[in-house]
């Protein structure tokens, strides 16, 4: 039995340790809004915060966890900056398909988290890993700033 | 916690209410259908249904696979029925040809940028129909005169009087009303909601993590399986050793068919380890020769083959004979779909019957075929649809779900089935391999003579048999037949030519991807050739286009078309009539002395006729540009030893927000009816960023992805 602790509750998964965090809490918890686009980290679409982190739950074995965090799509509206993302996501529209999103969400969430303010250069940096083959690039980038600005 | 579909579906008392707190938005999250008792509600057609509660459900024809068509469906109906849109309920239709069939293909599809063009008019007279009824029932029972009644919000009104009444108290009487003929639709002035950039009904939970796309699904019960194929394409499963996947904690079944092998497991990762264990030889079959060179190699010696003539206008020979001829060759790789949503298809066998979950774009093909496949009577097979994490085309299928049901047929109770991305991207149906060979007679300065020869694959012959017509793929000829340049003499002819070994399917902009490519790039090659600017050079010839010409004039005017640009940076233009849409492309590209591309800019500018939800478009284009941007930079599938070279996204290379442009889009106001707009970004991208880069470094680019070497001027193109 691993014991994490997922959006501020104590949570019991009896599974291998080796486990990837993003299969636990898909299948064995019913957290399904972290999702599965790649397997190897290329992709963004599995992102969640360890200890505020952004991390790839594919790679991340629940063993490996410990004690630390973790907060997924369904708890970061609870964050100040998670609130901030979601609502400036909404205004500006940002979604088509959404399978994406929550990787694009958790990301950016992490990056207001650290950088107030962020420049292109940073938004860049913090949300290149994630990819959305809807191509809402552009309103993405300018839901971040808002958001930064809220 | 797992969700129990078996609750998901029962009460209806059950609103399924959700705040959208960030948003102080009420949303109504989608639900499966729900059979109603036919007393307390009244639903004079398929697409809407009116429940003594006061509850209004819209049933949805066409899937929502990211391009906001369920918010644009809602909105027509809604804005015909007068129903309050803020309180609708969004339903996904049930497989059921003769109530939700696509009058464009006569079949239940969700594809050729068709869903607003072809529901437009059945979708109003669906709400203006019960429109009228409810208000006939008013009337009745206020014994006054229908005319002298109107709807609003979810009400009847009768100003004489000030009477209102709610539609659910109206729904039992409604119900009993004679249903008019022709049912007056409204003068577009009186549009309530179409036409105003209305906020989409799927986003709210797409932001939070209760969005249930098909692979989200968690029936009571369910195990994990992972599946794998031949990698050379026809091949089938020799011998297996199962011991090692068997020895793996939580796997649970190794199922073993005649074409693939899945391991079921207690997760999906057990699963996946579980088929990395198995020893499977495959019987690799009689593709394994087929290469990439094959496959051109083919391809360019059918092109000079027999091929049907699809458009024959005025005299060409005759054009030929009198100008100047110029000719030039574009060719199109195959490329994968690679949504972000895997493929995936849950499955719960039964011995008679099969209970089917998933996220697909022909809902009642995948019942059908999963009831052939299964040996099943089809009303046995039930299909539950989902929201869709990217179709592009890849859902046009049902192959996926034909596979998880036959692997369900050997496992006790539901099984989710999910591909690896590997597997996925392996075992697509691509993209056709095309190639387009045009000419062009000049005289005195105009183009008086144009060919298209088309050679590719016939997606519709096999996916839409009754459209296939004297050897002409719609498909593969769309775009080139209806050239909007006023060439008076004009021949196009297609070649069918099915790639060796590689299944072929349609990809989001379909065949028009392909001839506006070669068209766009071979009128600026004209363009040049006569020292003329490409901008005016088109305008010259679109005085019988003028939407297009006034799009043209639009892009060219915001992007700042003739203005001074640095070194090795150049713009180039696209124009096209797509999808009844007319829309001009402006892109700003610099390349650097390594061949390297940077897109700066798109502007586009679109004349879609009436823009239902105007926000959705905008949004539309964009995504359609970057998607054409990214096959026209990285895209393509390459093949070796009858299997696909690519596995995932680090050697299927997607662009990426640090790569992305930025990107203005002008709608043009317009009373038009209706045109197309999810494929038309994409068709735009590619011949835009190639006259681009030829604008900005002198080089051609006939071939996609664009070729850095060529750009560094490394190697000749």
């Amino acid at each position: 039995m691993i014991s994490l602790k997922i959006n501020g509750q104590p949570r019991d998964v009896d599974t291998s340790p080796d486990t990837p965090l993003l299969w636990a809490l898909r299948d064995l918890l019913g957290l399904t809004g972290t999702k599965f686009g790649c397997g190897i980290a290329q992709c963004g679409a599995c992102t969640v915060h360890v200890d505020g982190e952004a991390v790839r739950s594919c790679q991340l074995p629940i063993g490996s966890v410990g004690e630390r965090a973790i907060t997924t799509i369904e708890g970061i509206g609870a964050t100040d900056a998670g609130a901030k993302v979601q609502k400036a996501w909404l205004d500006l529209e940002v979604i088509q398909c959404g399978y994406c999103q929550s990787g694009q969400i958790m990301s950016a969430a992490a990056l207001l988290a650290h950088t107030s303010n962020p420049s292109d250069d940073d938004i860049d940096a913090a949300m290149a890993g994630n990819i959305c083959r809807c191509g809402t690039y552009v309103r993405i980038r300018a839901a971040i700033k808002k958001a930064a600005a809220a | 916690m797992r969700t129990n579909l078996a609750s998901e579906a029962s009460p209806l008392s059950r609103r399924d209410l959700i705040k959208a707190g960030a948003a102080g938005i009420l949303l109504v999250s989608f639900r499966l259908p729900i059979a109603r008792a036919a007393d307390e509600s009244f639903a004079p057609n398929g697409f809407i249904r009116v429940g003594n509660d006061d509850v209004v459900t819209l049933i949805m024809p066409q899937v929502e696979m990211g391009q906001g068509i369920y918010t644009s469906v809602g909105m027509i109906l809604a804005d015909e029925l007068d129903a309050d849109f803020n309180k609708v309920v969004l339903e996904h239709a049930p497989p059921d040809e003769k109530l939700y069939a696509n009058p464009a293909f006569h079949i239940q599809a969700t594809g050729g940028s068709t869903s607003v063009r072809a529901f437009w008019m059945p979708l109003r007279k669906a709400g203006a129909t019960a429109r009228a009824m409810l208000i006939s029932a008013a009337a009745q029972q206020w014994n006054v005169e229908p005319s002298s009644c109107r709807a609003s919000n979810s009400e009847v009104i009768h100003d004489g009087s000030g009477r209102k009444v709610g539609f659910g108290a109206l729904a039992a009487q409604a119900a009993t009303q004679k249903p008019p003929s022709d049912p007056p639709l409204k003068p577009l002035k009186d549009f309530t909601l179409i036409g105003k950039p209305i906020p989409r009904k799927d986003t709210p939970e797409k932001t939070n993590g209760t969005a249930q796309y098909g692979i989200d699904v968690m029936p009571s019960g369910v195990q994990f399986a992972t599946i794998a194929e031949c990698p050379v394409f026809g091949g089938k499963v020799g011998r297996v050793d199962d011991t090692k996947a068997r020895a793996i904690k939580g796997v649970r079944q190794v199922v073993v068919l005649d074409d693939l092998v899945a391991v079921v497991g207690d997760s999906t990762w057990t699963a996946m380890q579980g088929l990395g264990a198995l020893d499977v030889t495959w019987d690799e079959g009689p593709n394994v020769a087929i290469g990439s060179a094959e496959v051109w190699d083919a391809l360019r010696k059918a092109s000079k083959g027999e091929g049907v003539v699809a458009k024959e206008q005025g005299d060409v020979k005759a054009a030929f004979a009198a100008g100047d001829r110029y000719e030039a060759v574009y060719e199109l790789p195959f490329l994968a779909h690679a949504t972000m949503e895997p493929l995936n298809c849950t499955v719960h066998f039964t011995k008679d019957a099969c209970e089917v979950w998933t996220g697909t774009q022909v809902v009642a093909r995948v019942q059908s075929e999963v009831a052939k496949a299964l040996g099943l009577p089809i009303e046995k097979v039930t299909v539950h649809n989902f929201l869709i994490g990217g179709g592009f085309g890849r859902r046009l299928e049902p192959d996926m779900a034909v596979k998880a049901a036959r692997i369900a047929q050997h496992v006790e109770g539901p099984v989710k089935i999910i591909w690896r991305r590997e597997e996925d991207m392996q075992h697509d149906v691509y993209r056709p391999v095309y190639h387009d060979a045009l000419a062009a007679s000049v005289k005195d300065g105009k183009i008086t003579g144009w060919t298209q020869r088309i050679t590719g694959a016939a997606i519709i012959a096999r996916w839409l048999p009754p459209a296939f017509q004297k050897g002409i793929d719609i498909d593969a000829v769309d775009g080139a037949t209806d050239n909007p340049y006023g060439v008076p003499n004009v021949r196009v002819e297609y070649v069918r030519a099915e790639p060796p070994a590689v299944p072929t399917g349609f990809w989001r902009g379909v065949g028009a991807n392909n001839n506006f490519f070669a068209s766009e790039s071979f009128i600026d090659e004209l363009a040049h050739r006569a020292g003329a600017d490409p901008v005016a050079y088109r305008l010259n010839m679109l005085d019988a286009t003028p939407r297009l010409k006034a799009a043209v004039q639009l892009a060219a005017s915001k992007s700042g078309w003739g203005g001074a640009l640095p070194a090795r940076t150049g713009r180039g233009i696209s124009a096209q009539t797509a999808f009844a849409s007319f829309i001009a492309t402006v892109c700003e590209a610099e390349v650097d002395e390594n061949g390297e591309v940077r897109v700066h800019r798109f502007v586009s500018a679109v004349d879609t006729g009436i823009a239902v939800n105007p926000d959705t478009i905008v949004a539309q284009l964009e995504g359609g540009l970057i998607f054409g941007l990214a096959a026209a930079l990285f895209g393509e599938i390459t093949i070796a030893k009858g299997r696909v070279e690519q596995s995932n996204f680090h050697d299927y290379r997607m662009l990426r927000i640090n790569e992305a442009p930025k990107i203005e889009v002008h709608l043009i106001s317009s009373t038009e009816f209706p045109g197309g707009i999810g494929e038309t970004g994409t068709t735009a991208a590619p011949p835009a960023l190639t006259n681009a880069l030829f604008a900005a470094t002198g080089v051609r680019l006939r071939r996609l992805p664009i070729d850095r070497d060529a750009l560094a001027g490394r190697k000749p193109v």
